[in-house]
């Protein structure tokens, strides 16, 4: 259960708090670590910074906890300038990915920390332990010393610790990162339930992108210094920005061509093919593009050519892998020109192509995403 | 599985019935300890021997029983000492400490560069002969030496900094100081500076931080440093005879007088014995507060 808010001065509206990023920059020395940052997290909101290591997201979250000053830009917690604060009267909860227990404390010690820099009265600050611990479903654990527990419960110490104060923002880099698989999609569920129960704001840094779906609300895919793209799981994976977006987040197919403006849409001519997309690319006549089409899109079929539905791309291909995975089945297959591509066959729509086999891959002119092509991404993902 | 179980057998019998074969095995396993060998010897002759030899002439020189003991615990003035040598190991550990503390600290915060260089100002005095280093504290302080001609120009002074508990303090922890700042920068760079930020995020200014977090950690640096110096300040002898006064004497220079001096080797003993029982009383003391302090820590809810 959620704990009061021990003082009533400026009583919040809301039990998160809106924070604002204003174009905030961290520089060490010559290299740029955040670089120009604008994003707002709504109240109440789960906000993951996805990215890969060094890309800034934690020195980004170091910026908002105020272990970091901000070298240029502002940064807003309900409207109140905040980069002049110091850490420890920010008032905002912090999950370490070391958990950052005090070995020599008792759980309890470890949980009523936060209350008594607060000069909260002894009994409430016994009521208040016991309902974190309650909240983290640790409640016989009070008396135990953190090197007593396993890595699973020492975070879940951190995490009633971090939310006992009833901060309004709950900020945690990669809290799960070194703990094993099993425990992490335990975790993941229960941080969810934790942020429904809280209500406070919560922005969590992870370099998993399965992670970074299952909790969020929003994610902020970082990238270089700079925020790629911002939106729902379903936008992000739908819709990407950018070629990298496209790539972190999931499996796809890449197209690389000229695009040249057909109709609505364009045509895409690459080496061995020339497929038809919704979409237009900056760059116009004549500009190198890329399509991105995701794997459950994509067909393989090996009617008569003949029978495919004018409309529907289809370009022959032949079958190099396969890759069994229960519930469904992934293909690679290669293109005339080298390309590769991924199909994903469901569990009972299984095709019987073999390794070996030719056959056409087919899909809808609307289920690709056309994107500026950036030759710099697959030094990054290879 | 026979074939698997059957290699094991033969090793077991060799274990339960230890034949002269079984012995060599023993040898065969456990022939590095023969190593220390050599250094045991050396101890055993050198150290084991003579203590012992001091221990029993306490109770046997000139003659069978307590009389040496009844000696030193006659005269006040021998009590005096006593005490006064412990008092003296005590300031030179809360000195020590206080000087060190901070010093260590400052270690581990600085880059390797710096701290390599503090480093080397710790040991540097280490690494110098002892007598140097008291006969050079002896030309600072002096009554005609550095620092009384230097606050003489002043007007000021000269102030009884040699030949004083001053001075004799003053020798000591400059040659203890590593073996506080050692044990306290070991334990000191362990801890998880991450633990403070983590403290400060929970509400708890930078030196709330420190008191709550940092130094409770660092406590074990403390309780070894303080031991080391604490022991090693109770046997000091040419510091205190080169700096301090003859009048305030410490317990190892009457024991040289006695023993070098008039041949007393009875009394001598008698002095280690008492000195070597009072040390352990005080550890034992220490080492049960530490651990109350623990179970009470462990006991809290």
């Amino acid at each position: 259960m959620p704990v009061d808010r021990p003082e009533g001065g400026t009583a919040p509206t809301a039990k998160g708090a809106r924070i604002d990023l204003r174009g905030m920059t961290k520089r060490f020395g010559a290299s740029v670590a955040v670089d120009d940052c604008t994003l707002t997290v709504e109240p109440g909101e789960f906000m993951t910074f996805l990215g890969p290591s060094g890309s800034g997201k934690t020195t980004t979250l170091n910026m908002i906890a105020g272990f970091t000053d901000i070298s240029a830009g502002g940064l807003e917690i309900d409207d109140l300038p905040v980069g002049g604060i110091p850490a420890h009267k920010r008032d905002i909860g912090v999950v370490f990915q070391h958990y950052a227990l005090f070995p020599h404390m008792t759980v309890a010690q470890n949980i009523a920390f936060p209350l008594r820099q607060r000069k909260i009265p002894k009994a409430e600050r016994q009521r208040m332990v016991a309902a974190a611990l309650e909240t983290v479903q640790l409640p016989d654990h009070a008396a135990r010393y953190p090197g007593e527990l396993s890595g699973g419960q020492q975070q879940r110490v951190a995490l009633a610790r971090a939310i006992v104060f009833s901060p309004r923002v709950l900020l945690m880099d990669e809290p799960l990162g070194a703990l094993d698989r099993k425990l992490r999609e335990f975790l993941q569920l229960e941080i969810k339930r934790i942020h429904r129960e809280v209500g406070s704001t919560f922005v969590f840094v992870t370099h998993d992108q399965e992670e970074a779906l299952i909790l969020s609300d929003r994610i902020a895919v970082f990238n270089n210094a700079k925020i790629e793209q911002v939106g729902t799981a379903h936008e992000l994976y739908e819709r990407p920005a950018t070629l990298f977006v496209a790539r972190f987040l999931g499996e796809s197919t890449i197209l690389r061509g000229t695009a040249r403006p057909d109709g609505a849409g364009s045509t895409l001519v690459g080496d061995g093919f020339a497929v038809r997309t919704a979409g237009r690319v900056e760059g116009g006549e004549g500009g190198t593009a890329a399509l991105v089409v995701r794997p459950e899109r994509l067909r393989l079929t090996t009617d008569d050519p003949a029978g495919i539905p004018s409309g529907t791309n289809a370009v022959p291909v032949t079958v190099v892998e396969e890759i069994y995975l229960g519930a469904a089945r992934k293909l690679e297959v290669i293109l005339p020109g080298g390309a590769r591509g991924l199909v994903r066959e469901q569990a009972g729509a299984l095709s019987d192509l073999r390794v070996g086999d030719r056959a056409t891959l087919c899909w809808h002119p609307d289920d690709g995403v056309l994107l500026p092509d950036d030759p710099t991404i697959e030094r990054i993902f290879t | 599985m026979a074939a698997l179980l059957s290699p094991v057998a033969p090793g077991g019998q060799a274990r339960t019935a230890p034949t002269p074969s079984g012995r060599s095995g023993w040898l065969a396993r456990h022939w590095p300890f023969l190593l220390i060998v050599p250094a045991l010897l050396v101890l055993l002759a050198v150290f084991v021997y003579p203590v012992a030899q001091t221990f029993v002439s306490a109770f046997t020189t000139p003659n069978p029983g307590m009389e040496n003991f009844s000696w030193f615990f006659g005269s006040s003035a021998n009590v005096a000492v006593l005490t006064r040598t412990f008092s003296t190991a005590l300031w030179s550990t809360l000195i020590c400490l206080a000087l060190a503390y901070p010093y260590a600290y400052l270690m581990t915060v600085a880059s390797p560069r710096a701290r390599a260089a503090l480093l080397l100002i710790v040991m540097l005095p280490f690494w110098t002969s002892l007598m140097v280093r008291t006969f050079a504290w002896l030309v600072l302080l002096q009554d005609t030496g550095v620092i009384n001609g230097f606050l003489g120009l002043f007007g000021v002074g000269p102030f009884g900094l040699v030949r004083s508990q001053v001075g004799v303090l003053v020798g000591m922890v400059q040659i203890l100081m590593p073996f506080m700042v050692l044990p306290l920068y070991s334990v000191m760079s362990g801890i998880d500076r991450r633990l403070l930020t983590a403290a400060q995020s929970l509400g708890a200014r930078p030196i709330v931080a420190l008191a709550r977090i940092f130094v409770p950690l660092s406590l074990p640096g403390v309780a070894a440093g303080s031991t080391m110096v604490f022991i090693t300040s109770l046997g000091f002898y040419v510091t205190p005879a080169l700096l301090g006064s003859p009048s305030e004497a410490l317990i190892s220079q009457f024991m040289y007088t006695q023993v070098s001096g008039m041949l007393m080797w009875g009394r001598g003993g008698a002095m280690a014995v008492v000195l070597f029982a009072t040390t352990l009383l005080l550890m034992g003391l220490l080492g049960l507060a530490m651990r109350a302090g623990r179970r009470r820590k462990v006991g809290a809810r």
